[in-house]
């Protein structure tokens, strides 16, 4: 029982990530029609961000050791802690949750630009071009990040406070050895809450309301009068936004590299097709449906009996609900329907 | 038909004395020599064989990298198991390539659009990931697959002598290393060229346009686009294992790296670099790809300092720093600008390019893009 | 003129099944229902058009037409209901293996093949029916299919296109999609022919030059159902017209037995004609 809640919970965090990039996916899909190869891309700026935060933190400058007293010896010493004492040192600890703060206002920068400066180009073309020109730029991007920060992953830690595992077993009654990850149960959360946040905004904002209208008739929407060009930048930097903030809070779990933005695209794009092309519940849903799959055929027990099941169980559920279901969970008649 | 300036045949003669002279006009390009010809025609062959299905039908697939590696292991195995001689390795990378072609067209034909690439990339990640991992036994997983000295080569120890060390592939006693290797995949290439160019011209090709034009007129004129499809997927599934075992025929081994959807995403890019749907353009991208990977990649620091010496010495150092970014291990930053700028600004490759630049001095009126005229038909 | 082909029937025995005696009735559509969500389009529709007669079907917008023609092709599967054709039933059908049985369609918006020039645009409905269900010919080249050249050339010559052959057939002007549309399924030697709004949003002269083309395909003696607005068209052409409204067949017969019937007038032309 224990082994199968640590399973699920497990399932649940990779899950939320496909989640969250699968979301953004999914709404620029659905509002702009777009496949954005480059998605991924901007989960690993997300994350990025992070790294650049705590390098910029720990900018240091070399001071004498004074616990050597043998001879004498130096030791990096970040401005900060000089600067500010403890309260330097604290800052640096909370270096992943702060970078969020950076990382908002970046990834807005970054989807703006874009939008404007790329994808609107390509709004009328074919999705295959979409695809193609989104893609190089997903090399593009993934190359320079590995020119700057080498092609090595660089982990980060979570601050100190939240560094040991929650016993989830006991708040529930369930045993002691029900243990989970402080860091993890916090990136549940925030997921939930970034979840939360833009079905709220889609459902109770007028703003949302017309984003609404135009991912299921643009043209439409179009003729209203209502400037859908301008608020599809927007729709297209909160994508940004939520991948963006998913990378940060992801780092502490997944050291960051180069590469990561391409394996979890891949991914979530599956994730896509299986929760349905255009449909947001179907992406959310599928995403931990997903994550949790996964993690279950990554048991011993599971891989014992079919060996390799484990890297290519998610392919598989796809290949299969695409099969049967091939609008997939949730999606929509008419979207992409060909 | 209309009369063309250049007809099929002479297309086909002009491409074959290209090819084939490959040697003689690319070497004053520094290009001349056997390890990057063969790396021409193979992925020329490679690229020739995705234009059938993207060029044609318009299906794009991320997936063809997995035939292009199963080409290669069955390559590999047939020289472990059988013989070092070319010709089984060629047609068991052929068979099981078009085999494999078959069960993912099978099953991903079934959806077109987008979904049709998400899900050829799906397989193809699965087979990546399953030779990297469960199926080590076969794929001898991270390492990759070699020659050792104790493979059985069953055929082979029966009529041949066993000699000192591994043996080289061969065509029936000659070494396929060199020119001679060299020679071989550039027949191969022009029979591939061929092969294309025939059904570029058949009903079926046209039928294969219609489908990319309209499928849905395609359907209400009687055409069950189903087996279409998947013959033009299995062919050039066939085409990329064709290329894979001339990757191991040139070199035997083979690692799941072939595999990966980087490489899926680099035939698409020469195909379009060149020109989806037109007859040379996949071997020119395929030629101008491997053909600055090779001078990009080998730019290093100090070659850079040597090319910009000339510049003062602050402005030589900005200078390097730059373009050492898109030189050396950054070749790749270079491909996926190149990408980019290739589909925003030139989409229908450099054959079209050179269509609008003939058409600019009157040359060339036909709209046929297919009788391009080939200026160095595979630089 | 050109030469009517013998239809293709003529070698298969007629399977009608009973209650149809009536000889010359070919296409049966019986009690077919359709809903889409809580929206009834097809309430319980049941037509039967004769052979070689042009069946006009009027109604209001939203009345099911379209619906109807989607029935009849493939296009959508009816929730009860059956169409059959000379005998073989055609729902459950997929839409290529129903053209194979010999029933085309022109679209309301033309279905042509833009990137394509005109002439391979009519001689590729003609390949897929003679290699429809699969044939594999690679080795094969278009320029040897000179009988099928020949064919499509004329047939382009008919509809009045034969000079533009060459040309991409994208490039061409609404009106003229129509007519090579109307060429490509006239390739296939169709038994029955389905026209949705041929004529629609065009001028009045290029109203009236499809129409001089209908007529002059009326005396190939295949079987049409034509969908229109335009009561010009409609009784240029028709032998019989049905009126469809809200998902029923409401009134059947010669055309100017509709025109007087004041069910049709109130459902229809008191309300929607212009």
């Amino acid at each position: 029982m224990d082994s199968i809640l640590i399973q699920i919970l497990n399932g649940l965090d990779k899950g939320a990530a496909y989640a969250l990039i699968a979301l953004g996916l999914t709404l620029v899909f659905g509002t702009l029609g777009i496949v954005n190869f480059a998605h991924g891309a901007i989960f690993m700026l997300g994350a990025f961000c992070a790294v650049t935060f705590r390098k910029l933190l720990t900018l240091s400058v070399k001071v004498k050791d004074e616990s050597v007293t043998m001879f004498a010896a130096y030791k990096d010493e970040p401005y900060l802690k000089i600067w500010f004492g403890d309260t330097g040192e604290a800052i640096i600890d909370y270096a992943v949750p702060l970078s969020i703060l950076i990382a908002i206002p970046f990834m807005v920068l970054v989807g703006y630009a874009m939008e404007r400066g790329l994808i609107r180009h390509f709004y009328k073309r074919a999705h295959a071009d979409q695809i193609l020109v989104t893609f190089g730029l997903a090399i593009v991007v993934q190359e320079l990040i590995k020119a700057s920060f080498g092609a090595n992953p660089i982990p980060q830690a979570a601050p100190d406070i939240v560094a040991g595992s929650a016993n989830v077993g006991l708040w529930f009654g369930l045993g002691e050895s029900l243990v989970y990850p402080w860091w993890r149960l916090i990136y549940l959360c925030f997921s939930g809450v970034m979840i939360f946040a833009v079905f709220s905004f889609l459902q109770f904002t007028t703003y949302g309301m017309v984003v609404r209208a135009g991912m299921r008739d643009r043209e439409t929407v179009g003729l209203l009068g209502i400037n859908i060009q301008r608020r599809f930048t927007i729709v297209f930097a909160i994508a940004a936004v939520v991948a963006g903030t998913a990378g940060v809070m992801y780092t502490p779990i997944l050291p960051p590299d180069y590469h990561m933005g391409m394996d979890f695209l891949v991914l979530s794009f599956v994730v896509v097709v299986v929760g349905g092309m255009g449909s947001l519940g179907g992406a959310v849903t599928a995403g931990f449906l997903l994550g949790i799959v996964q993690s279950f055929a990554s048991m011993n027990e599971v891989k014992s009996i079919i060996p390799g099941i484990d890297q290519i169980i998610i392919y598989l559920v796809a290949v299969v609900i695409l099969l049967t279901l091939p609008r997939g969970l949730m999606g929509r008649a008419g979207v992409m329907d060909d | 038909m209309k009369q063309r300036f250049l007809n099929d045949t002479n297309l086909l003669l002009v491409f074959s004395a290209a090819i084939l002279l490959m040697p003689i006009w690319l070497s004053p390009l520094g290009a001349a020599y056997p390890d990057l010809l063969q790396k021409f025609a193979i992925y020329g062959i490679f690229a020739i064989g995705f234009n059938i299905l993207f060029g044609l039908t318009g299906y794009l697939s991320f997936g063809h990298a997995a035939f292009l590696g199963v080409g290669s292991y069955a390559a590999v195995w047939s020289f472990k198991l059988f013989t070092m001689n070319v010709v089984p390795a060629v047609f068991f990378g052929v068979i099981f390539a078009g085999l494999l072609a078959f069960l993912i067209g099978y099953i991903s034909l079934r959806r077109s659009g987008i979904y049709f690439s998400i899900l050829t990339l799906a397989f193809a990640q699965m087979s990546y990931n399953l030779a990297y991992s469960v199926l080590t036994p076969i794929t001898n997983g991270e390492t990759g697959l070699q020659l050792t000295i104790n493979d059985p080569r069953w055929i082979d120890s029966m009529y041949i002598t066993v000699e000192e060390g591994l043996p080289s592939t061969n065509l029936f006693g000659l070494k396929m290393s060199g020119y001679p290797g060299f020679y071989f995949c550039a027949i191969l290439l022009i029979v591939c060229f061929f092969i294309s160019l025939r059904i570029f011209r058949s009903p079926f090709g046209l039928m294969l346009r219609g489908i990319k034009s309209n499928q849905n007129r395609m359907n209400y004129t009687g055409l069950n686009t189903k087996p279409y499809m998947l013959s033009a997927f299995v062919i050039s599934g066939m085409f990329a294992g064709l290329a894979g075992s001339l990757l191991a025929v040139t070199d035997p081994l083979a690692g799941a790296e072939r595999m990966q959807w980087t490489a899926s995403g680099e035939v698409v890019l020469m195909t379009i670099l060149g020109g989806v749907g037109t007859l040379i353009g996949p071997m020119l991208g395929a030629g101008l790809i491997k053909y600055f990977e090779n001078i990009f990649s080998s730019f290093n620091k100090n070659l850079l300092h040597e090319v910009f010496s000339f510049l003062p010495d602050g402005v030589e150092d900005v200078v390097v720093q730059v373009v050492s970014l898109f030189v050396g291990g950054g070749w790749h930053l270079t491909l996926g600008l190149l990408f980019m700028i290739v589909v925003i600004f030139l989409p229908g490759g450099i054959v079209e390019g050179f269509q609008k630049f003939g058409g600019v001095f009157g040359y060339g009126k036909n709209k046929n893009s297919d009788s391009s005229p080939q200026n160095q038909a595979a630089e | 003129m050109e030469k009517t082909k013998t239809p293709i029937l003529l070698h298969k025995t007629k399977q009608l099944s009973e209650g149809r005696h009536m000889e010359n009735l070919v296409l049966h559509l019986d009690n077919i229902q359709k809903s889409f969500g809580g929206l009834r389009a097809l309430a319980d529709v049941n037509l039967h058009v004769e052979e070689g007669k042009t069946h006009a079907i009027i109604g209001p917008n939203g009345a099911g037409k379209s619906t109807l023609l989607n029935v009849c092709v493939g296009r959508l599967k009816p929730d009860s209901g059956k169409v059959t054709f000379d005998g073989e039933e055609l729902t459950g059908k997929k839409p290529h293996e129903i053209a194979q049985i010999g029933v085309a369609r022109v679209f309301q918006t033309p279905e042509i093949f833009p990137e394509l020039s005109l002439l391979d645009n009519v001689m590729l409905p003609a390949l897929s029916k003679r290699d429809g269900s699969f044939r594999f010919n690679p080795h094969l080249a278009m320029r040897n299919q000179n009988e099928i050249r020949d064919e499509a050339e004329h047939i382009l010559g008919d509809v009045g296109l034969k000079e533009q052959m060459g040309m991409v057939a994208g490039s061409l002007s609404r009106g003229d999609k129509r007519r090579l549309e109307l060429s490509m399924c006239l390739i296939l030697h169709p038994r029955l022919l389905l026209l949705d709004e041929p004529t629609a949003g065009m001028a009045r002269h290029d109203t009236n030059a499809t129409i001089d083309l209908l007529k002059k395909i009326k005396e190939r003696g295949m079987t049409k159902i034509i969908i229109e607005h335009d009561m010009h068209v409609v009784f240029s052409l028709a032998d019989k017209v049905s009126v469809l409204a809200r998902g029923k067949i409401i009134a059947s017969g010669l055309p100017e037995e509709v025109r007087e019937d004041p069910l049709v007038k109130e459902a229809y032309l008191g309300t929607a004609q212009e």
